[in-house]
């Protein structure tokens, strides 16, 4: 806790007209503009706050990391180890998305969530002037920040991972794995993003993770276990299992097709940050 | 000292303007049906008892809460067309309103750059309200008074025509309370538009000069201080004397309310103390006193508002057990 102290203000309030009407005489400032102003703010909230930018820092960091550990100790003991059930190399290495993936979805979450929290969002929304402006500003940063440090840190735990891999299939160069890169890059952005819309949409911190965690994660790992003819239906239409096909050069009989994966995901993302956006133009802020 | 008939000739230049502004929350009306108008050049008091209505119309004013009906626009528009938003309306609403964990520097640098504000007038109006010292630390450890202070400091960050502050004054000392009262008058006499609310009428007393009195959503008076003044001076008169029963009969009328407080002693409403004065003269009786009630504008808007408090106290209950 800080014990700072107010300074006296001395300064005459005749002051605060010294810049006055600089801005009035100005050109009215295009569409364009205003979008990249409001960008621009949104990338200052997400980089000066700790939760949200150390956050999705240490989640990269912790690929990397966990990718190492599991690639290090994939021969060990292949009846229970993560050989077990990964026996690519490159899956392996990517290990540690399962535990990127929600801390990202959480930070997706906490961009939006934190300023409906304080009521920080009101002053947003009055400022900016409109509000699908904000959802697009706030998108753009949380992609283009998540996706950057998502190639990094996949790429760190493949170049890592590969390096003291301790299996037995043969290692794979970075180059042979850009397909997957990508696939993971764009799946941690879309979660991202879907944490995003969640905030948007419940505009709690709680609710949002809550739902993020129950609906995105956990709730495909629960269907997995009804009846294959049931699950064949619709399980791999999910964002996670889309994911998955994604992230892999290893196809199951059971995912989609990378290419219909892609759509499906990216559908589910467009549709969740739209319902957001309604939602928010139709209700009081 | 602003001229205050002056400002009635401004009527054109009236730059928020409420019509027939209703809010409807299911079945109850938390605004209803409120007109009025703030001209700039003065600082108008928005009054009421808490639950009145207030927020709610500073929030439709923001174009964050959408009117039932009616329209609330800033410069003829909604806040929302307007290019730059912060240049034409700087607003507080809620103090704590920012990250705890991001310094006063840095929200106030995200704020400004949705407008287009330079980072110089950032620290300008951290340094004008006093936090040029702290701007680089968390929020989060700033007092009640340090965050009215950062959410004054955002809302002139545009250097607008229109300041419109939602309970300005709350968890600010002595010193900072005058420091906002003269800031905000010479705000006004720059020409800017000044629209403050309060549910007290202590705060705004020494600094308004105009008042919109609200309870219940409904608007209960539209005045300027001048006339308010008027309505606390001699509406009741106490008179004493030996010959009172003479007196009362003397007084009695259609508009006048006489009450009887102890023996020989009554308080009239409906005639001034000179008219009473004068009749007692008239008709030889001897008064032992005759003294104008004066009542502050503080119990003035007690008075308007009691009406519409929607929660009741008492002194007595509880105390006796």
């Amino acid at each position: 806790m800080t014990t700072a102290t107010i300074s006296t203000a001395t300064a005459t309030p005749a002051a605060a007209s010294a810049t006055r009407s600089s801005h009035e005489t100005g050109p009215k400032p295009t569409v364009v503009r205003r979008t990249a102003w409001a960008i621009r703010s949104e990338w200052i909230k997400f980089w000066t706050v700790r939760s949200t930018s150390v956050t999705l820092i240490a989640a990269g960091l912790a690929t990397i990391a966990f990718g190492m550990i599991f690639s290090a100790v994939a021969d060990s003991d292949a009846a229970t180890g993560p050989a077990a059930f990964l026996t690519n190399p490159v899956d392996v290495a990517l290990g540690g998305i399962g535990l990127a993936e929600m801390i990202i979805g959480v930070v997706g979450v906490l961009v939006v969530a934190g300023e409906y929290s304080t009521g920080l969002i009101r002053t947003t929304f009055a400022a900016v002037g409109s509000r699908t402006r904000v959802i697009l500003s706030k998108a753009a940063v949380v992609a283009a920040s998540v996706f950057a440090v998502s190639i990094a840190a996949a790429a760190g735990a493949i170049v890592f991972g590969q390096a003291v891999y301790a299996g037995s299939e043969a290692t794979v160069a970075l180059v042979d794995t850009l397909d997957v890169l990508f696939g993971t890059a764009v799946y941690l952005t879309g979660v991202a993003l879907i944490g995003v819309a969640l905030g948007f949409i419940l505009r709690s911190t709680a609710a949002g993770i809550g739902t993020l965690v129950g609906a995105v994660f956990i709730g495909p790992n629960l269907l997995s276990l009804l009846p294959d003819s049931i699950t064949d239906l619709f399980l791999k239409y999910l964002p996670s299992e889309a994911g998955s096909a994604m992230m892999s050069q290893v196809s199951t009989s059971d995912q989609l097709s990378t290419g219909a994966a892609y759509g499906v995901f990216v559908a589910w993302v467009i549709a969740l940050l739209g319902v957001a956006a309604i939602l928010v133009q139709r209700r009081d802020a | 000292m602003w001229d205050s008939s002056s400002a009635g000739n401004l009527q054109d230049d009236d730059m928020i303007e409420v019509t027939n502004l209703t809010k409807a929350y299911g079945e109850t009306l938390a605004v209803d049906n409120l007109s009025f108008r703030v001209q700039p050049g003065i600082v108008t008091g928005f009054l009421g008892p808490n639950g009145a209505g207030k927020s709610t119309t500073m929030r439709m004013i923001l174009g964050l809460d959408a009117p039932t009906s009616g329209t609330a626009t800033v410069d003829g528009r909604d806040l929302a067309n307007h290019d730059l938003p912060l240049t034409s309306l700087g607003f507080l609403l809620e103090a704590g309103a920012v990250h705890p964990s991001r310094s006063a520097f840095d929200h106030l640098r995200a704020l400004a750059v949705t407008n287009g504000i330079s980072t110089a007038r950032v620290d300008h109006v951290l340094d004008l309200v006093g936090l040029g010292d702290v701007a680089k630390r968390r929020s989060g450890g700033f007092s009640l008074g340090m965050g009215q202070r950062l959410g004054i400091a955002a809302a002139l960050l545009g250097d607008p025509e229109v300041v419109m502050l939602d309970e300005p004054v709350n968890g600010l000392d002595p010193e900072g309370i005058l420091w906002i009262r003269h800031l905000l008058q010479d705000l006004a006499k720059e020409g800017r538009t000044v629209f403050v609310s309060s549910h007290l009428m202590s705060e705004m007393e020494l600094m308004a000069e105009h008042f919109v009195i609200i309870g219940q959503g409904r608007l209960i008076e539209d005045i300027s201080a001048d006339e308010l003044r008027s309505m606390a001076s001699g509406e009741t008169t106490q008179v004493r004397s030996d010959q009172i029963d003479d007196l009362v009969s003397l007084m009695r009328g259609d508009q006048v309310t006489i009450t009887s407080q102890e023996r020989g002693l009554v308080s009239v409403r409906g005639l001034t103390s000179t008219e009473i004065g004068v009749l007692a003269r008239d008709n030889g009786i001897a008064l032992a006193s005759l003294v104008p009630e004066q009542r502050s504008l503080e119990e003035v808007f007690m008075a308007l508002t009691h009406d519409s408090v929607q929660y009741h106290g008492t002194t007595r209950a509880g105390l006796a057990a």
